[in-house]
C-alpha cells in the first residue's frame, strides 16, 4: 500500500472517531475547546505513531500469548515520555488535559492500531498508519472542539468572536454538551455516507 | 463522615460516566441489554475495588520509597492487566457460575479507562488506603448505576421507529446526553 492511501484511509474512510466509534473518552472530556482538543489529538498522534513504529519492529520477536501486555508497555512508556515533554514544555495544556494524559494508554484507539496494524505490516506503512489515524483522530476532536467552543463561549480557539449580546449556551461546554455534538455530527456523517452509498 | 462523603461524591456527583467521561467504551459498547450491562457493573465494581488497593499499595510502598513515581502510569496498568487476567483464572478456577456470568467482560476491563482512571486519581488526590479504596467503589458503583440504567433506556427506545441516519450511536449518545443533565442537577453539591 502506498503512504497516500495509508493516510487517507485513517481520516476518512477509517475515521476512528466518526466510523470505527474507538477512543470515545478523551473525544467527549477534552473537546470544551478547540485548543484542547488539538493537543489532545497530537499527542495521541505522537504516542500512536511511535508505538506502531516500535511495535512493528519488535512484532517477529513477541510470542504471541504476551503481545497485548508487551504493547501496552510500549505505549505507556510513549505515553510517558509524551506526558514528562508536555509537563516541561507546555505546562498550561498538560494542566488542562489532566488526567486524560496518562489515560492515552488505555485509549482503545492506539492498542486497536497495534494489534489490527502494526503487529502485521512493516514499520514503514506502521509510521503513516499511525500519522493516519493520528491525524483523523485530531480532526474530529477539532471539528467537535469548535463547535462546543463557539457555541459554549463564543470563541474560535479562544479568540471571542459573537458579540456579546448573543447569549451563549453554557450546557455545550457541559458534559451534556459533548454528547449531543457528537451525536449530531455522527447522524451527518452518517447522512453524507448513506447518499454516497446510495450513489 | 469523610468516607461518606467520598462514597457519595463518587458516585452521584463525580459521576464517573457522566461528568468525568471514563469508561465511555463500555458505556456506549455494553448497554444493549440490562443483564448484561449489570454483569458488567458487578464486574467492574470487582476489579475497581482490587485495582484501587493494589495501584495504592504498589505507589506507596514501591514506587515512593524507590523514587519512582514518574513511572506510576507503567506500573498501574501492568497492576491492572495482571489483575484482571489472576481475577479471571480465580473465578473460573473457584466458581463456574459466576465465571459465566462475568467472564466475557473481565478481559474488556483492562481498556476500562475508569479502571486507571480511579488508580490515577487516588494517587493525585492523595488519599489514604481506606479512602482510596472507597473511592474505587463508590466510582465503580456510579458506573455500575449509569450503564444499567442507560440499557434500560436503550432496551424502550428498541421498539421506536427511528431514522436511519440517527439508528445506532447518534440515538445511544442522545440519550447518554439527556442523562447526563439529569446527573448535572448533583453538580455544585460539595461534601468533602
Amino acid at each position: 500500500m502506498n503512504p497516500v492511501k495509508i493516510i487517507k484511509n485513517g481520516i476518512l474512510n477509517e475515521n476512528p472517531t466518526f466510523v470505527q466509534v474507538i477512543g470515545m473518552c478523551p473525544t467527549l472530556a477534552v473537546t470544551t475547546g478547540a485548543v484542547n482538543a488539538v493537543g489532545m489529538g497530537l499527542s495521541v498522534t505522537a504516542v500512536l505513531t511511535c508505538s506502531n513504529l516500535f511495535i512493528s519492529l519488535i512484532r517477529k520477536f513477541v510470542p504471541d500469548e504476551i503481545r497485548i501486555p508487551s504493547f501496552i508497555v510500549v505505549i505507556a512508556t510513549f505515553v510517558t515520555i509524551v506526558q514528562l515533554v508536555l509537563k516541561a514544555f507546555l505546562p498550561s495544556l498538560d494542566a488542562a488535559l489532566g488526567l486524560f494524559i496518562p489515560l492515552i494508554v488505555v485509549n482503545c484507539l492506539i492498542l486497536a492500531r497495534a494489534e489490527a496494524f502494526a503487529s502485521k505490516n512493516g514499520p514503514v506503512a506502521s509510521i503513516f498508519d499511525g500519522i493516519g489515524m493520528g491525524l483523523g483522530f485530531t480532526l474530529a476532536l477539532t471539528c467537535i472542539g469548535i463547535v462546543r467552543e463557539f457555541l459554549g463561549t463564543g470563541a474560535v480557539f479562544g479568540v471571542t468572536v459573537l458579540p456579546d449580546m448573543i447569549p451563549r449556551t453554557i450546557t455545550m461546554i457541559l458534559p451534556p454538551g459533548a454528547f449531543f455534538t457528537l451525536a449530531f455530527l455522527m447522524m451527518a456523517v452518517n447522512k453524507i455516507r448513506a447518499s454516497r452509498a446510495k450513489a | 463522615m469523610r468516607l461518606i462523603a467520598i462514597l457519595i461524591t463518587a458516585v452521584f456527583i463525580n459521576n464517573y460516566v457522566m461528568s468525568q467521561f471514563l469508561g465511555i467504551c463500555p458505556f456506549l459498547g455494553v448497554s444493549k441489554k440490562v443483564e448484561t450491562a449489570a454483569g458488567m457493573g458487578v464486574a467492574v465494581i470487582f476489579v475497581m475495588a482490587l485495582a484501587s488497593a493494589a495501584s495504592w499499595l504498589a505507589y506507596n510502598f514501591i514506587l515512593v520509597p524507590l523514587n519512582l513515581d514518574y513511572l506510576y502510569n507503567i506500573a498501574f496498568i501492568l497492576i491492572i492487566a495482571s489483575l484482571v487476567q489472576f481475577v479471571e483464572m480465580f473465578i473460573k478456577k473457584s466458581s463456574p457460575s459466576l465465571y459465566q456470568a462475568l467472564g466475557v467482560f473481565l478481559p474488556l476491563i483492562t481498556t476500562n479507562c475508569a479502571v486507571l482512571g480511579v488508580a490515577v486519581s487516588n494517587m493525585q488526590a492523595g488519599y489514604n488506603f481506606i479512602e482510596a479504596v472507597i473511592n474505587g467503589v463508590g466510582g465503580a458503583v456510579g458506573f455500575a448505576l449509569a450503564i444499567i440504567l442507560f440499557a434500560g433506556i436503550r432496551e424502550r427506545l428498541e421498539r421506536n421507529q427511528i431514522l436511519p441516519a440517527v439508528q445506532g450511536f447518534p440515538l445511544a449518545l442522545i440519550s447518554a446526553g439527556l442523562m447526563s443533565i439529569a446527573f448535572l442537577g448533583f453538580s455544585g453539591i460539595s461534601l468533602l
